[in-house]
């Protein structure tokens, strides 16, 4: 089953987004989904004086072709956005910030398990299931499973020619996070930010206080 | 001494390292230490397991010259303990009278010989420095007050001034002086142009940070053909590599390295707060390269 758990608002404010577009995805068979915290959290949003444009409910995120399909059919709303609020499992959001490179993805959840099922997993992304989804501050660039040692504050310093220490064929996930990152312009706000990872996230399905930022 | 105090003294700081043995017996090293580096250098940096080669240990080495009268830098990595092992480790060195740290986040395990050792990374460089931050405001990481006097270290880091792109190595150097990294330990560096430059934007959007320039003596034409195919954020140029296929004997003998050592540092020192020598098993030629470098 597929459990995440919504984040904070604060988590997601802090990003600067004015004008987004909201995506849910209910598509795994055995989702636990909170749709009552999403509302909630659509509610508070929109308190907060940030614009929804459009809020849709769509299946299998993680599929790079249904996502195209998506993204093609609401482009206008899209183009008019500066964010989108994914509510996924981790893949999800890797997959259309993948699609929109101009656009901040973010996610709207925490994926805390997803045992025994992981749907139309794409081939391309990774979600490890680290319960405090870290792709708001990286810019849709998953830091967990792009780079070799799941740094959190940037690059080690071991990639030669964009490639990782551990393999050569490997892209340096921090290098692309970085690009990413400084493409909205959010390197800058993120020097005082000391990320550590929280492990007791990992135990099956703990759904916990939020995640906040030390 | 805290080599924060000779900085602020204006003093241009000269260190060196030494890399544990693999076993027990570490005499030879603590020998060579006294030998060539003793009273020449301001402080000897030890390596933790350098290389992820599985070693006998940077603590105890540094303890060992403490012992003899030397000041040694503890090198932490975050390679192969968790936040426990780390806080725990550094406490214990503050009990022996270890001051100065530098904090890495390591090489991953696949670079060593346990290819197959998990690779902890619990913490990186810079949540390690923030750790060492909060055990010196008398708290550990979670949040627990230590009991009595906490600990005062000076914190060095690494950089590689020579990085392409270098960007995100200044997005992580700024990350770490805001956690608290006193002074910066560079990569090996050949390219002065490079370095000037980087040291411009440094000064310009850091502030006052101190920078040790790494610098290693170049033993043969294949080492400097093999960092450049494999070591990140190191370029060795042609007209250094031509230099020593001039002369086979004289680049054997070491000469010739040294001699483009001291020329480095000798046109880079008005740029830093001092130098880091790398000897990379040659200890013996550090004291030659100090003179021929008028340090």
């Amino acid at each position: 089953m597929l459990i995440t758990q919504i984040k904070s608002i604060k988590e997601i404010i802090k990003f600067g987004i004015k004008k987004i577009f909201v995506i849910k995805c209910i598509g795994c068979k055995e989702v636990y989904f909170p749709e009552k915290d999403v509302d909630n959290l659509i509610n508070e949003l929109t308190n907060s004086n940030i614009e929804i444009i459009q809020t849709i409910s769509t299946e299998y995120l993680c599929n790079a072709d249904f996502s195209k399909i998506i993204s093609e059919k609401y482009k206008s709303q899209i183009e008019y956005v500066d964010s989108i609020l994914i509510f996924s499992c981790g893949v999800g959001v890797q997959v259309v910030s993948s699609i929109l490179e101009d656009k901040l993805v973010l996610p709207g959840c925490d994926t805390l398990n997803i045992p025994g099922y992981q749907g139309l997993t794409s081939q391309n992304f990774n979600c490890d299931l680290c319960g405090e989804c870290y792709l708001n501050y990286t810019a849709g660039i998953c830091p967990i499973t792009s780079c070799s040692k799941s740094l959190l504050n940037g690059p080690c310093g071991g990639a030669k020619n964009g490639k990782c220490e551990v393999n050569k064929e490997m892209d340096c996930g921090w290098e692309k996070i970085y690009k990413r990152l400084s493409k909205f312009n959010l390197a800058k706000k993120q020097i005082d930010v000391v990320k550590i990872r929280n492990f007791l996230k990992l135990q099956e399905g703990v759904i916990g206080e939020k995640n906040e930022t030390v | 001494m805290k080599l924060s105090e000779l900085f602020k003294k204006g003093k241009f700081v000269i260190t060196s390292e030494i890399g544990p043995p693999k076993g027990w017996q570490v005499d030879k090293c603590i020998h060579e230490a006294e030998t060539y580096l003793k009273g020449k250098v301001d402080a000897i940096n030890v390596t933790d397991n350098q290389s992820s080669v599985m070693r006998f240990g940077s603590l105890a080495t540094c303890i060992l010259l403490k012992q003899k009268n030397m000041e040694p830098i503890f090198q932490v990595t975050c390679r192969d303990r968790n936040r426990i092992a780390l806080q725990s480790d550094i406490l214990s060195a503050y009990a022996f009278g270890i001051e100065n740290l530098l904090l890495l986040t390591g090489d991953h395990p696949v670079l060593g010989d346990h290819k197959d050792a998990k690779p902890v990374f619990d913490l990186d460089s810079v949540s390690l420095i923030y750790a060492v931050k909060k055990l010196e405001s008398g708290e550990d990481l979670a949040g627990n007050k230590l009991e009595g006097e906490p600990p005062k270290f000076c914190i060095g880091a690494v950089v590689s001034p020579c990085a392409e792109p270098l960007d995100p190595q200044l997005f992580k150097m700024e990350k770490k002086i805001k956690a608290g990294a006193e002074f910066f330990q560079t990569q090996l560096v050949f390219e002065p142009e490079k370095f000037v430059k980087f040291m411009d934007i440094v000064k310009k959007n850091f502030g006052k940070v101190y920078v040790l320039l790494g610098i290693t003596i170049l033993k043969s034409v294949g080492m400097a053909k093999y960092m450049n195919e494999n070591v990140a954020g190191v370029f060795v140029p042609d007209y250094l590599i031509e230099e020593l296929k001039k002369d086979k004997e004289k680049t054997k003998s070491g000469q010739t390295g040294i001699e483009i050592a001291a020329k480095l540092i000798k046109e880079m020192k008005p740029y830093c707060d001092g130098v880091h020598i790398m000897p990379l098993g040659w200890d013996d030629k550090v004291p030659h390269l100090l003179e021929l470098a008028e340090l």
